[in-house]
């Protein structure tokens, strides 16, 4: 990570402006009344199959769309480059006399940075868009792609307007709107051209539709003589009625409302006030699009339809905002667009902050795997440049089970100067960063693997294989014992084979696809010795990796001879809650009667939530066995662990933690539980730091005397 | 339909719907919001009335003179001075409170766009369900440019606080006529 990055991420977690007006809104909630009344999955599945096919023939709805608009009198330009858009538009200013230009919003043409190309040929372009407008004179670039100048308090836009319109201002956001509508209002009168972008273009009838709020795409659309349209080839849809989804799912999900203040069909040029007639032009921009629909993987990025959902509910966005995370186009997405489109900035920095939480994949609207598409700019980057060698050779040695595994041992041994009750709060010198925001735990003395084999246990025609992860082995190994005993219970008996090594996430997430079919293939083999009905696991990465992660991998690495073994690794795979929820209904296990209540909150992991989609099965096991839920706000998003999320990120983990910990603070429940080592090493150790009372506990130990 | 149409639009940002059963009654109405709103012959202080199939049911030159500062053309600058912009719409949509313009006609677009209150007439049979419904009424391969309308201008920019009236009408009174248009309803 290049050192101006790690400053503009600490500078940007100093203002946290942005996060508390993302906060405020409530998203989550606006958005679903939005969508009330509306079957999302349906709705996004339509989406994804217009765009997708339309992605699928760009140049032939190009020609469609020009035909089509030509035969309306509407100039069309396909410019193939960033740089033969530019010319265009400079050629026709010049050509047309053109000295002032009105535009509305339009990230288009901040991808090709239109305004300062056209400056320098003497030719002033006002943003009208007021979040636009509000960036212009700031001299910055929009940090939200919806809502550019959110990351600006009302008192720094104040001053902005003060200085542009040389008068006093107080704050009142109700004035200063007024004071930017009578500054703009006079330019749409004066201007020779109005550019604007296009949220959809329709090639059976060359119509371009924009939708806005303000009403400044009216204006710079119908007062000046000459009107522009700068569209990405990405916005074609074949039909009219294609719009309708679109359309429909935009507003609400930029923002939460049903459907924009002015939404444009655009066909034809039409007549100006004194008869004359207005001209169009649409360019129409490639700039690397065709050679993303062409990659099997990215041409998938093409059904965005530049709502910026998945920027409203990133965890990491939030705190860093726009102008860290992502470069003109922001946020998950952004990161994606800018490694195509962006000439300036490569995306290999801004990758590096997604942390793999998927929240952004699930109000997508374009059913975009937004996560997935980064973790495949990461792995092309691995392959590229290979990865830093510290790292890799981690990943090698988690690879390496026995090395691994004396590793872990020999520093259950070398800790102990720094361990207090089970944690580790201090870390001598140059690993202090890690402990500095949350306590370490500490590597157990003895790991499962050797506990396991004490362990007496009934023999029982059913078998288990327990998956225990690194974590558990080495770390939790109560967690383990706990597990056992509550499955001997339901008369499964327990099977824990030595091979067994870490599942491959870490590989995976950080890119090296094929250190993580390697993991996988050093698994599969022991996880069927001795026919087990379940596999069960206690933390919501490994099951990922089980029940998904392995055969996508082990296909994607040709090592297609695996995956019928991987599929059926993947049936028998249960995270633990969800077999004890299993198991309780089908009355094989039985909580006792009689027992204390207690109060819990319950965090969902990322992946257990959002990859393998368990969230209802932990839940109703714990209320079974006496657990009162007090959901936590926000129970399903990123503690901030995120594997080596947290080694390469330390800032923004530890403010996702900060987070994370107010709102379980806020439930004032006894405990605090996760199905997921990761997120528990992370919460247990950020609560002990701060000294709180609620205890994190992995759900196995908490129900572990709680049946009959 | 429109039961629901008025409660969407009014809460779709400054928005009030108002129904008459006939012609004349609408005509009151607007001849007291006229009054009301103390239009004259004053930059700021006009009202501008585009061409509309309501013009064709009342002596227009009479209201003109009644109401010195009420225009039945409409230029770009009579719409930047004008307070009051009327406009006759086609279609009206339930479920989302808008209201579909044929913005050809460019006056169509200064009165609805650059007055700060915008009067829409609606004729109360045109009222129809949503998007998919009113693309099988107005299609561009026959309409130059068509514009759907929603509630008051509005902004979110700054804070994320709701503001009304940045760019186009801080105000939207729609009027909804019953025995307007009746012939040639289609829906
Ligand atoms: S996966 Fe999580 S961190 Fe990454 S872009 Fe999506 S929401 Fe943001
Ligand atoms: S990627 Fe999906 S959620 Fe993000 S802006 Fe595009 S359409 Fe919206």
């Amino acid at each position: 990570m290049k050192q101006d990055m790690s400053a503009s991420i600490k500078k940007a977690l100093e203002n946290q402006n942005l996060a508390g007006i993302l906060d405020r809104w409530n998203y989550p909630a606006m958005r679903a009344k939005a969508f009330e009344g509306i079957d999302f999955e349906e709705l996004r599945g339509k989406i994804a199959s217009i765009k997708g096919d339309a992605a699928g023939r760009l140049d032939e709805l190009a020609d469609t769309f020009k035909k089509n608009a030509e035969a309306n009198g509407i100039k069309v330009f396909r410019a193939n480059s960033a740089e033969a858009a530019r010319q265009y538009i400079a050629d026709l200013c010049k050509e047309k006399g053109v000295k002032k230009i009105v535009k509305s919003k339009s990230m288009a043409t901040e991808e090709i940075g239109l305004n300062h190309f056209l400056d320098e040929f003497g030719i002033k372009s006002d943003e009208t868009d007021l979040g636009e407008w509000i960036c212009q004179l700031a001299h910055q670039t929009p940090s939200h792609m919806v809502m550019p100048a959110l990351h600006l308090t009302k008192e720094e836009i104040s001053d902005l307007f003060a200085k542009e319109t040389q008068q006093p201002l107080d704050n009142d956001i109700q004035k200063l709107v007024k004071v930017a509508r009578g500054a703009i209002r006079e330019k749409f009168f004066e201007a020779d051209m109005g550019i604007s972008g296009a949220n959809i273009a329709i090639a059976e009838t060359g119509t371009i539709v924009t939708c806005t709020n303000e009403g400044n795409a009216r204006l710079s659309t119908s007062l000046p003589k000459i009107h522009l349209a700068l569209v990405g080839l990405e916005k074609l849809v074949p039909n009219y009625t294609d719009a309708a989804p679109i359309l429909a799912a935009l507003p609400r999900n930029a923002t939460s409302q049903l459907i924009t203040s002015y939404v444009q069909f655009i066909s034809a040029p039409t007549k100006n006030d004194d008869g004359s007639m207005k001209e169009v032009h649409i360019v129409l921009m490639d700039n690397n699009r065709t050679k993303m629909a062409a990659d099997p993987k990215f041409k998938e990025a093409l059904q965005c339809i530049r709502c910026a959902a998945c920027l409203n509910v990133c965890p990491v966005y939030r705190l860093v905002t726009g102008h860290v995370f992502g470069d003109i186009y922001t946020g998950g997405i952004g990161t994606i667009l800018t490694a195509w489109f962006n000439e300036l900035k490569s995306a290999e920095d801004i990758q590096a902050l997604c942390i793999g939480c998927d929240k952004c994949n699930q109000v997508c609207p374009g059913k975009i795997d937004i996560s997935g598409l980064i973790l495949e700019l990461r792995h092309r980057a691995a392959n590229k440049e290979g990865l830093p060698f510290i790292y890799k050779s981690s990943l090698q040695v988690i690879n390496n089970r026995k090395v691994f595994h004396t590793m872990l041992r020999a520093a259950s041994v070398l800790q102990k100067p720094f361990v207090k009750d089970g944690f580790i709060r201090h870390l001598p010198m140059f690993l202090s960063g890690l402990s500095e925001f949350r306590s370490l735990p500490s590597i157990a003395p003895k790991p499962f693997r050797d506990i396991f084999k004490t362990i007496k246990q009934p023999k029982c025609e059913e078998k288990a294989v327990f998956f225990a992860g690194c974590a558990i082995d080495f770390v939790y190994p109560k967690t383990g014992e706990a597990i056992v005993k509550i499955l001997n219970k339901a008369g499964i008996e327990v099977l824990f084979p030595e091979e067994q090594s870490c599942c491959g996430i870490p590989h995976w997430a950080s890119g090296s696809f094929d250190m993580a079919a390697e993991a996988a293939e050093h698994n599969i083999a022991p996880l069927l010795e001795g026919d087990p009905t379940y596999v069960v696991v206690s933390c919501g990465s490994c099951t990922t990796a089980l029940k998904k992660e392995w055969t996508k991998i082990l296909k994607e690495q040709n090592k297609e001879a695996l995956i019928p073994q991987a599929q059926k690794v993947a049936e028998r795979t249960y995270m633990f809650t969800e077999l004890v929820d299993k198991l309780i209904k089908e009355k094989r296990l039985t909580p006792k009667e009689g027992l204390e209540l207690h109060t819990l909150t319950y965090h969902d992991s990322c992946h257990a939530k959002r990859q393998v989609g368990i969230y209802k099965e932990p839940r109703e096991a714990l209320s079974a066995t006496g657990f009162e839920i007090k959901e936590m706000t926000e129970c399903d998003t990123c503690c901030g662990m995120g594997g080596s999320y947290t080694v390469k990120q330390p800032e923004i983990s530890m403010q996702m933690l900060k987070q994370k910990m107010k709102h379980i603070e806020e439930t004032g429940a006894e405990f605090v539980t996760a199905e997921c080592p990761g997120c528990l090493l992370q919460i247990a150790g950020g609560l002990d730091k701060i000294g709180s009372k609620i205890k994190a506990v992995h759900p196995a130990e908490l129900m572990v005397d709680k049946f009959q | 339909m429109f039961e629901n149409f008025k409660a969407r639009a009014e809460t779709s940002g400054n928005t009030e719907v108002k129904r008459f059963e006939t012609t004349a009654q609408a005509l009151g109405f607007i001849e007291e919001f006229l009054a009301k709103e103390e239009i004259k012959e004053e930059v700021g202080s006009y009202a501008v009335w585009a061409k509309s199939p309501i013009l064709e049911a009342f002596d227009n030159n009479a209201m003109a003179e009644k109401f010195p500062g009420l225009h039945f053309e409409v230029t770009r600058e009579l719409a930047k001075g004008a307070k009051i912009g009327i406009t006759q719409l086609k279609w009206g949509l339930a479920e989302t409170g808008s209201m579909a313009q044929d913005s050809t006609d460019v006056e169509q677009r200064l009165a609805s766009a650059l007055s700060w209150i915008h009067v829409a007439i609606l004729p109360t049979t045109k009222i129809i369900a949503d998007i998919p419904a009113f693309m099988t009424k107005m299609h561009p391969k026959d309409i130059k440019f068509i514009t759907l309308i929603t509630g008051a201008s509005k902004t979110a920019d700054i804070e994320r606080v709701l503001a009304i009236g940045v760019h186009g009408p801080e105000r939207l009174v729609i009027v909804c006529v019953d025995d307007l248009e009746l012939e040639g309803v289609a829906s």
